[in-house]
């Protein structure tokens, strides 16, 4: 992005409203207590001078001592970009709140994390799996996953 | 006595002419209006990123080919960044130029086929498309010329491109380049004037700026709704911060302005490709980069604005010699998530002119 936009800005302004939600911040990268993640969420979208309406992408990857979630929001009025990562310990049942009803982008792409790392994102309008068939035992893109 | 009346369902896909593929989309229909639509993802589904944490990083361009295998150009120079960017590696100014060429010849041939195949879903059936493949032919032609290859060319490499251009290529390009807006604007012509066309592209499929966005449509997608957005204006890679080009915008969203912000990028593609021939340096086209390459550990982005929107590879590195995590931002896939909303509601007909006028691959949908 053009703009360089400090995660030590938005801490910053997340620390007023929503104090001991971020956990580690450095460049443009903030990581988010689970639990926060939809507060953060709609905070960023809303909060003036920040206006994040665009939902750029979401992804995974595990680390094996933890999943983490990756998404990247930007504000196609200021032309900034924000990566909010959130930290899920719990390998059995991994749930996160679903954003699909602050951006419906996330819709398709909250479908293919649940589908091949067995996130549940919960609230999410038509949660099922994307590519793989429904009774496939697994989840591929995780790393103790066996064919 | 009321007509008693019910909902049935019919299936499209996934082996259909109109779906581009092996896509399937349920429909519910009320007589021929649609009341909701399923689409069915993954026929098509590979694997692709799970494989290339199994690869080394020279190894996973080949990859990349295989996803929109219509624009394999841009699928490997996004990839290319991404991991020039995460190892910072710097590329020879020639590279950045010839990479900006293959590129813009890859938008163009890919919005051709994407306007063809619009028009053979609107029952204009094969003979505009033909027309356009006969364009086509000629941009692999030129890419059969520099890497002999025509469909997966594994030409962009880390550091450079594979092989410099031969001497008979600027001439073609430039032969094909300055004939190439005389044929758009007949056949545009042709097509723009046509009364049926209009009525079944104007105010069909209408997606207002405000769901674009929220939906996170990209590409022709997201302008044909009228936002200026192109990661080439927004974040320029390589070397686009040097030539003047326009963003052609829609006004209303709907599948006409999404026809025509095509045919506007290709003119543009045009300059790009002619201002690029004229300032192309000469010099080296790849910088040593190991085969084994080891980037640093860490995690990266790149981005790219391909054809059908912004293509993005997420990689993430422990310092091996094979990717971490690979993740692809699939333009493709995301611009469908409004497919259900702009389906609802409008007849059977128009959905298949709406789903032509987002422009899939499948490939690249599956992964």
């Amino acid at each position: 992005m053009t703009v360089d936009l400090s995660a030590a800005d938005v801490v910053t302004k997340l620390e007023v409203v929503l104090p001991a939600s971020v956990i580690e911040s450095s460049g443009n990268m903030i990581v988010v207590n689970d639990k926060f993640l939809f507060l953060v969420a709609s905070f960023l979208k809303t909060a003036p001078g920040l206006d994040f309406n665009y939902l750029n992408y979401i992804t995974a990857v595990d680390y094996q001592i933890y999943i983490e979630v990756i998404y990247n929001f930007v504000s196609l009025e200021h032309n900034h970009g924000l990566i909010v990562k959130t930290r899920l310990t719990d390998r059995d049942k991994p749930e996160l709140p679903s954003l699909v009803s602050l951006w419906k982008g996330a819709d398709l792409q909250e479908r293919e994390i649940y589908d091949l790392y067995g996130i549940s994102f919960t609230g999410h309008p038509n949660l099922k799996r994307i590519f793989l068939w429904e009774g496939f035992q697994g989840y591929p893109l995780r790393k103790d996953y066996k064919q | 006595m009321a007509l008693k009346t019910e909902t049935f369902m019919v299936n499209a896909g996934p082996q259909h002419p109109s779906t581009h593929g092996v896509f399937r989309m349920r429909f519910t229909l009320d007589g021929e209006v649609i009341q909701d639509v399923e689409p069915v993802f993954g026929y098509l589904h590979r694997g692709i990123e799970k494989m290339t944490e199994g690869l080394t990083y020279t190894q996973d361009i080949v990859f990349t080919d295989r996803l929109d295998y219509l624009a394999s150009m841009t699928n490997n120079q996004a990839y290319v960044i991404a991991v020039e960017k995460l190892a910072g590696i710097q590329v020879p100014e020639r590279a950045e130029y010839l990479r900006v060429i293959m590129a813009e010849l890859m938008r163009i041939s890919s919005h051709l086929m994407a306007v063809g195949f619009l028009l053979n879903d609107l029952g204009a059936f094969l003979t505009p498309l033909l027309y356009m493949y006969r364009e086509r032919e000629k941009i692999l032609d030129l890419f059969d010329m520099v890497c002999g290859q025509r469909l997966t060319y594994n030409y962009m490499r880390i550091g450079g491109v594979s092989q410099d251009i031969p001497e008979e290529f600027l001439p073609a390009l430039k032969k094909y380049i300055y004939s190439l807006p005389g044929f758009i604007a007949e056949y545009d012509q042709l097509l723009a004037t046509n009364e049926i066309l209009l009525v079944r592209t104007k105010n069909v499929g209408i997606l207002t700026k405000e769901s674009a966005i929220n939906y996170s449509t990209a590409g022709p997608v997201l302008r044909g709704s009228g936002v200026k957005w192109d990661i080439r204006k927004a974040d320029p890679y390589s070397v686009y911060d040097r030539f003047q080009f326009e963003i052609p915008t829609g006004v209303k969203g709907d599948v006409y302005d999404r026809y025509r912000v095509r045919i506007e990028e290709m003119i543009q593609s045009i300059n790009i490709i002619k201002q690029a021939i004229a300032q192309l340096p000469q010099g080296e086209i790849q910088t040593k980069v190991t085969r084994m390459l080891r980037p640093p550990k860490g995690e990266t982005y790149g981005h790219i604005e391909g054809p059908k929107g912004e293509l993005g590879f997420y990689l993430v590195s422990d310092g091996s010699t094979n990717p971490y995590r690979l993740h692809i931002r699939p333009p493709s896939l995301i611009n469908l998530t409004p497919l259900r909303e702009m389906l609802i509601g409008v007849k059977i007909a128009d959905a298949m002119a709406i789903f032509g006028s987002i422009d899939i691959c499948v490939g690249e949908i599956d992964r």
